[in-house]
């Protein structure tokens, strides 16, 4: 029997949803290979029976625990979808504010009919088995770690710096350059596509497990910059996990 | 009328984007409660623009929403250079119309053949026709894949475009893949009309509901106004983008996260149909050709046409590209150093995104911090006509089966194509 596939979402733009209708063709081989029994933005039907969930989005309200927690006692394998599913995303940026006055600012004397709590990724919330990162993220890497899954192998996370795939795209360096990026220390897996594009990294995808503290304190050195240049720009995506230290 | 109850409780409707219910009780014959509710949970734009640089101000708002992710781009680097006074050039802005039809593409084939077909070929979703219409639906996915490797090709990026910026692109697309994706443009065409063909083959399936409302868009004399314009009413005449709250008055419900908005009436329509509506006359010859053949003559009042306009619009996108594609040849691109310089100011700019009407507001301070920001969201304005609508709509189908009711409300909400995440991602931000 196919293993069953649900798809699930809190509070993000759903741009990582977007990504699987993005597979185009590849969707046809995958519904050949998983049953997908629940995917409220594509399909009608809905089953609370199915083996792995792909969670997109960050929880931000009491209400939305529950539901995520049903979702990880129904499913065997949990991964998370994307930069609000898995280090808080651009969703944090609000925690870096007071919430009252941020309710406030958005319904005025409306602010108590609405609820809202500092944003979380999901692995705060629940246990999560696998991360697919970036903002959005890469419809390849999201085909290869399910492939993995239906192979009985473990999925490849990447667990190096974007420099590593920025060098072997022969990129010129950005801080050569004379802009700042955070390639040397957010984890790979995207092709260094923003610098790539002559654009900088900007952490979507969250930092590698043991960042290189001294290469990267040397390269800021070496163009005159500090960590707390560092640290104002990695709020950007990063803000959970700079306050959380995780 | 018949003495009913009816009892419809849609609980996150499914096949839009976002989360919203649909309740209608009706007791004795009697409608005791009928609503659009959006129950998004809001995510407070306001509080991540606040005390953050000029040079950001895209990425986060970007992330409004993953499937308009290019229009928030665009007239988000617009409001920016309204407020700096920049005026980027002919080249970066060529570029920028031609990103912009592949984001109306992406989304629109979506919608018309992902969200609203399987209503209409009596489905709950595109899966099950892989099975019974294979070749209809690997068509759907060669338009669809035609219309992200072109926001790949301009943008960097599929969603959340990476090559965009104030005054520029960091990046720009190789000549020579620009003119191999002209050649598969005009595969597109034929594909296109194959998908109005089945369109046109369960027409009758579409309901013939009619309300007449007001209709808002951009509107331009060069052009059927996407990128740039006015702001037309089909009531009031026009006005310029920066007296935009004099027709988007925005106001909060208790029944939604999202804002509602109203202008002279109750409420009013944006997006493909209110564009129709009002800039007809532009569209390309082959988007005229196919909005006759589906039957879609402005005035068009009936809501459950916005998927017909939104098909009309892709032959228009694809057609559009052709020609944007030929000037960018023609001229040659060339690299443009980016140059910003930043002083204090308000910029508002609008944008049409493929559901309506999008407008940023910007206010910087003398360092490019972003001090004050309001954006007003296509579906926001949507909501009390959608709600207005289904007011109108529910009385008449009450002697249906109750689960036909339901279809038929889900269907009204699926064909305003309502983008809830968006909606509910409020952005406003006054200064204290």
């Amino acid at each position: 029997m196919k293993p069953k596939l649900g798809v699930f979402d809190f509070a993000s733009c759903e741009g990582c949803e977007l990504q699987i209708v993005n597979l185009e063709e590849d969707v046809v081989g995958l519904v050949s290979a998983v049953d997908v029994v629940s995917f409220r933005e594509a399909m009608k039907e809905h089953s609370d029976n199915y083996d792995i969930a792909l969670v997109e989005g960050s929880i931000t309200r009491e209400s939305d625990e529950a539901r995520l927690k049903q979702i990880r006692e129904n499913a065997k394998i949990v991964i998370a979808l994307g930069a609000c599913a898995t280090i808080g995303g651009i969703n944090a940026l609000k925690n870096l504010h007071e919430l009252d006055e941020v309710k406030k600012i958005v319904y005025g004397d409306k602010a108590d009919w609405f609820e809202t709590y500092p944003a979380r990724p999901i692995d705060a919330v629940v246990p999560v088995d696998y991360y697919v990162h970036g903002c959005p993220i890469d419809r390849g890497e999201l085909l290869s770690v399910v492939k993995a899954l239906l192979l009985g192998k473990e999925p490849e996370i990447p667990n190096y710096p974007v420099c590593v795939e920025c060098k072997l795209a022969e990129n010129q360096c950005v801080f050569e350059k004379g802009m700042f990026c955070l390639g040397p220390v957010t984890r790979a897996g995207c092709n260094a596509r923003c610098p790539s594009h002559g654009n900088v990294c900007m952490g979507c995808r969250g930092l590698v497990d043991n960042p290189n503290k001294e290469a990267q304190r040397e390269v800021l050195e070496k163009y005159g910059l500090t960590v707390d240049d560092i640290l104002a720009k990695f709020t950007l995506f990063g803000t959970y996990q700079e306050v959380t230290g995780k | 009328m018949k003495s009913v109850d009816v009892n419809v409780n849609v609980h996150h409707l499914t096949r839009v984007e976002g989360h919203g219910n649909i309740v209608l009780d009706v007791k004795g014959g009697e409608i005791q409660k009928c609503v659009w509710e959006v129950v998004e949970a809001p995510r407070f734009f306001e509080a991540m623009v606040r005390g953050r640089k000029w040079d950001e101000m895209q990425e986060i708002t970007s992330r409004i929403c993953g499937i308009c992710s290019i229009s928030h781009s665009e007239v988000s680097l617009k409001a920016t250079e309204a407020a700096f006074g920049i005026t980027p050039s002919e080249q970066t802005v060529r570029l920028r119309r031609l990103l912009e039809h592949g984001e109306n593409l992406q989304s629109h084939i979506l919608h018309v053949c992902y969200l609203v077909l399987p209503d209409l070929m009596g489905v709950g979703s595109v899966f099950p026709l892989i099975e019974t219409h294979k070749d209809a639906v690997l068509t759907v996915t060669r338009v669809h894949r035609l219309s992200n490797e072109l926001c790949d090709l301009v943008g960097g990026r599929t969603t959340h475009p990476c090559s965009v910026y104030v005054n520029g692109f960091t990046s720009l697309p190789d000549p020579k893949a620009l003119e191999s994706f002209r050649t598969r443009c005009e595969e597109g065409l034929r594909d296109l009309q194959a998908l109005a063909d089945i369109v046109a083959s369960v027409s009758d399936k579409i309901p013939p509901f009619e309300r007449e409302t007001e209709y808002i868009a951009l509107t331009s004399k060069e052009e059927y106004a996407l990128y740039d314009g006015d702001i037309a009413s089909s009531d009031a005449g026009t006005v310029p983008v920066d007296r935009y709250k004099e027709f988007l008055q925005e106001y909060v419900v208790k029944q939604s996260t999202a804002k509602h908005a109203k202008h002279l009436r109750a409420s009013y329509m944006v997006g493909a149909l209110a564009r129709f509506n009002i800039n007809h006359e532009q569209l390309t010859e082959g988007a005229k050709k196919v909005a006759e053949q589906l039957g879609l003559k402005a005035p068009c009042h009936k809501p459950y046409m916005i998927s017909v306009a939104q098909l009309v619009e892709c032959v228009h996108s694809v057609e559009e590209s052709i020609r944007l594609i030929d000037e960018l040849l023609d001229r040659g691109l060339k690299h443009e150093p980016i140059e910003v310089k930043v002083k204090a100011g308000r910029g508002v700019a609008a944008i049409e995104a493929p559901r309506g009407l999008l407008v940023h507001d910007y206010e910087y301070d003398k360092n490019g911090v972003c001090v004050a920001a309001n954006c007003v969201i296509p579906t926001n304005q949507n909501h009390g006509n959608i709600q207005q609508d289904m007011e109108a709509l529910a009385p008449t189908i009450l002697d249906k089966p109750e689960k036909e009711i339901e279809l038929t409300l889900e269907m009204l909400v699926r064909a305003y194509d309502p983008c809830i995440s968006c909606s509910a991602h409020l952005l406003r931000l006054r200064r204290r």
